[in-house]
């Protein structure tokens, strides 16, 4: 594959032919926040999370492919004000108890709530209560946690070839769909499935392993998301 | 020599745990109470303000009508108040019940519950009133600093409060953020 070099964060490096700039800035330890992205599936652009500026103009850093004309920001003040923002509103916009939550310490959107300092949600709640379903004997799916990243959906089509999840509604009411009308249970979904295990949040979770990491051994718990990028360059 | 600054607390909506974490700074405790005073507060058992205090702690988030009123008084005698852990900041546990109508939650407890026999919801006028749903206490009155946690841990409240009483600002790195 053809090799290029492009501008990142004021200093040149080096990119393949097709990457997009969130998997060339991986491969030169800079780590660009993201949420719906996931290094085994196709980016989705969901969430915006990746914004970078690219001459200037903002821009999906997983949907984007890197190229030698351009020159990319992705560590300004203004960008990580846009993402503080997206991780704020998730957080209303849901039903996120942390305290209570099996996920919380591995869960993404806490992590990169972390990372930006976010100490708690400003805007007012919106008070969505979608129910539990927990018909299927392995997994479960609480979309009162749902970040609506499409990963599940992604997982399941991709990865395990079956579609039991889609994206149905339009704007704020947009919600995962299952292929079936009587609940998880009904559905193919497997438990060795990639998309039982690929939310970043506590909205699917397999069921009886929550709370079995102790306190201060959790993925996020000692350093910021995306520190495993960042050593790579070292 | 200048008198010692005062220190308020009161645990509104929670289970005290944020308190609790307090006293869990271990030894730092004897050099806490050397550096301030405490005002209204459940460790000293003060019941009303005795004046101005110079920062109010909250725990607990706002449910009934004797939060706010307690909340409305920390914030006009405190100079700085400062919300401590989830439910203060976000209603926490006590707000799950804002996923159900007052009305159903009351009903569930005091008259369908499995074990009830000639249940009553309870009307007395000594007992505050339910507010429709649980507030973080940011929607009630200004809050000046947060300190998240499950509880904040002896360090978080340790570090934040020591640096409020040299009159800085808390800063809590990496680790003492944590919502849980």
């Amino acid at each position: 594959m053809k090799k290029f070099t492009f501008v990142l964060n004021g200093r040149d490096v080096e990119a393949l032919e097709g990457q997009s700039i969130l998997e060339a800035a991986d491969g030169a330890g800079v780590y660009i926040p993201r949420l719906c992205y996931h290094k085994d599936l196709l980016p989705g652009g969901h969430c915006r999370v990746c914004s970078v500026k690219v001459n200037g103009k903002v821009a999906n850093a997983c949907t984007m492919p890197a190229a030698d004309w351009m020159v990319v920001d992705t560590d300004t003040e203004e960008l990580n004000e846009y993402r503080r923002l997206i991780i704020e509103l998730l957080f209303v916009e849901g039903n996120h108890f942390c305290p209570i939550c099996e996920k919380s310490g591995d869960c993404e959107l806490q992590a990169l709530a972390y990372k930006f300092g976010m100490t708690a949600p400003l805007w007012p709640t919106l008070s969505k209560n979608p129910p539990v379903d927990a018909s299927h004997p392995d997994v479960f799916i609480d979309r009162n946690r749902c970040v609506l990243c499409g990963r599940c959906v992604r997982a399941s089509r991709e990865r395990d070839g079956k579609s039991v999840f889609g994206l149905e509604g339009r704007g704020i009411r947009t919600r995962i769909a299952l292929d079936s009308l009587d609940g998880l249970g009904m559905t193919a979904l497997g438990r060795n499935d990639a998309a039982a295990t690929i939310c970043p949040t506590g909205s699917l979770v397999l069921k009886r392993v929550g709370f079995t990491t102790p306190y201060g051994a959790r993925a996020y718990d000692k350093a910021p998301i995306g520190s495993e990028i960042e050593k790579k360059e070292e | 020599m200048a008198a010692k600054p005062r220190v308020a607390t009161c645990s509104l909506t929670g289970c005290f745990g944020c308190h609790m974490s307090l006293l869990d700074i271990d030894e730092r405790i004897i050099d806490l109470i050397g550096l301030v005073d405490f005002d209204k507060s459940p460790i000293d058992d003060i019941k009303s303000f005795t004046g101005p205090v110079d920062v109010g702690i909250i725990e607990g988030g706002v449910s009934n009508d004797e939060n706010v009123e307690v909340l409305r008084s920390f914030r006009e005698h405190c100079g700085v108040l400062v919300a401590v852990g989830e439910c203060a900041l976000t209603g926490g546990v006590p707000s799950m019940r804002n996923l159900v109508p007052l009305k159903e939650c009351l009903e569930e407890a005091y008259l369908k519950g499995p074990t009830l026999v000639g249940g009553a919801i309870p009307n007395d006028p000594e007992i505050p009133l339910l507010l429709d749903r649980v507030y973080p206490c940011h929607e009630v009155v200004r809050i000046d600093y947060m300190l998240p946690g499950c509880p904040p841990s002896a360090d978080v409240l340790w570090t934040a409060l020591a640096a409020l009483l040299k009159g800085e600002e808390p800063k809590l790195g990496y680790e003492l953020i944590k919502y849980d």
